[in-house]
């Protein structure tokens, strides 16, 4: 991760639940922040609970301390909770992290769509996330399991519909 | 077999001795001839066939009474092998067998019944003095019961004088347990001694001391008539409402302590922080050693101040470190 740790990763409490109830919430969301911004910046959304554990996110090696499973599993909970985690298989044992909720994804790209005036268009989910058009967006480059649940819920909106088409899928926007 | 009787000077005096105003009491046992098949006795054979049983001092009206339900309840003849015929059969037949590993197994054996017999018989008087005492106490409480129900009749005098044996004997006094809880007299003044006691002593350690050193400090200035734990529990739930100046406390974890009524634990949290803070992180060792605390009191006031939310922990490997509580204290 180029950009700086927060100053609770070099603070020893960070790595044991604690008990209090207040001081667990601000822990909680300080992790579930962390969380994020690491997915975010190492560009890996997707992991499996056992990557996670060996992973510098959860386990400062310099400080000598790292966060024990069940607290780990309590993390991510909370970010399942608030819609930034989804779980890939029923064992809970690979899941998928979300730094932007679909929802919040979903809506960036019908602002843009909107902006341009390009309702009633159809496009690929390649083009849509690849294409040249979109270079200076944010979404420009955003792996497709996620793109597929943003549109899924502009869907739920009744503002996109999801085709398939020759070579893949696509997306019509109303 | 004659009933005990004094038997004059002659023939019956066993020693050379003996006062010759006054004789030792007597029991004659008359004994039946000798059936064929008996086995030695300690005596070949004997001009007399009675037995005379000398009591100096007394036992000898207990003796005659328990002498002569066994001779008329027989319990012997019911018994399957007595255990001196055992013995002696065995000495006889197994002249043959009492050597080699056999042997020394049945003798093994005889003497782990002899041990187990012995034990039992000994467990009965306990078990007999056990039904006693509960006897007692019965016999106390439905006196006190019926003192509270006839008020009227029993003088207050009597009245007075019964419910004082009563209390002393440690049964609490139906009639004030309302005032003083479930104390009896016995701890209420225990409780007023504790408070004499440990004043000082609490003094020197800060306001505060658990429940085990007042128990080890108040049993070795006593020296005889140690204290129970029970009862020094028991006069300890008493320091408040007898308004004495010490109290008892329970912390969370199940600690009990004695502390000043002018003790203020959870300001003693806050000067506990500020030593935290200084130092960076502390264990409860070492905050022991800094303030110079007993560990386990310490270890009470971090806990206090982490559920205040002044600290935070850090548990792991290197083992149970407190921190200032920089989740609440630092801004994002």
């Amino acid at each position: 991760m180029s950009a700086e740790w927060p100053w609770q990763y070099s603070f020893p409490p960070f790595f044991t639940l604690q008990p209090n109830v207040d001081t667990r919430q601000k822990q909680l969301a300080a992790w579930c922040s962390l969380v994020l911004s690491y997915c975010r910046l190492s560009k890996q959304c997707s992991m499996t609970v056992m990557e996670a554990q060996d992973s510098p996110l959860f386990h400062n090696r310099k400080l000598q301390r790292k966060l024990p499973m069940e607290s780990i599993q309590v993390v991510l909970e909370e970010l399942r909770k608030k819609g930034n985690l989804e779980w890939l298989d029923k064992n809970k044992s690979s899941f998928l992290v979300m730094w932007r909720r679909p929802e919040e994804w979903g809506k960036l790209i019908y602002q843009w769509v909107v902006k341009n005036g390009l309702t009633n268009s159809v496009f690929t989910l390649y083009e849509l996330v690849n294409g040249d058009d979109t270079e200076n967006e944010e979404f420009h480059g955003l792996d497709e399991s996620i793109l597929l649940r943003a549109l899924q819920a502009l869907q739920q909106e009744h503002k996109t519909e999801i085709i398939t088409l020759d070579d893949g899928r696509g997306v019509k926007f109303f | 077999m004659s009933p005990p009787s004094r038997v004059g000077q002659g023939r019956c005096r066993p020693r050379a001795m003996h006062p010759p105003a006054r004789t030792s009491a007597k029991i004659v046992v008359h004994l039946h001839p000798t059936s064929s098949n008996k086995d030695l006795g300690p005596f070949q054979s004997s001009i007399y066939s009675y037995i005379k049983l000398s009591f100096k001092e007394h036992g000898q009206i207990e003796f005659y009474r328990r002498l002569s339900e066994e001779i008329t309840q027989r319990r012997w003849e019911n018994m399957p092998v007595s255990q001196s015929l055992q013995i002696n059969k065995g000495a006889q037949a197994g002249r043959i067998r009492a050597v080699g590993i056999v042997g020394i197994e049945r003798k093994l054996e005889e003497k782990r019944k002899e041990t187990d017999k012995n034990i039992s018989e000994a467990f009965e008087d306990l078990s007999k003095l056990m039904e006693k005492a509960k006897e007692m106490v019965e016999l106390s409480k439905s006196i006190a019961n019926k003192i509270k129900e006839k008020q009227g009749d029993i003088t207050e005098d009597e009245t007075i004088r019964f419910k004082s044996y009563l209390l002393s004997m440690g049964i609490a006094n139906p009639v004030t347990r309302e005032t003083y809880g479930s104390g009896t007299h016995y701890h209420m003044q225990l409780a007023k001694q504790l408070a004499g006691i440990l004043q000082a002593p609490l003094e020197e350690r800060g306001g505060i001391m658990s429940l085990t050193e007042v128990y080890c400090l108040v049993n070795r200035a006593r020296g005889l008539e140690l204290l129970s734990p029970e009862d020094l529990v028991n006069a300890c739930k008493m320091l408040v409402s007898l308004k004495l100046p010490i109290r008892l406390c329970v912390f969370d974890s199940g600690v009990m302590v004695i502390e000043l009524q002018s003790h203020n634990e959870e300001e003693m949290v806050a000067s506990a922080l500020e030593t935290v803070s200084e130092k960076g992180s502390l264990t409860a060792e070492e905050f022991a050693k800094l303030v110079g605390m007993s560990v386990l009191l310490a270890k009470e006031r971090l806990l206090l101040a982490e559920k205040m939310g002044h600290l935070c922990r850090d548990d792991s490997v290197e083992g149970l470190r407190f921190y200032p509580n920089l989740f609440m204290t630092q801004s994002e």
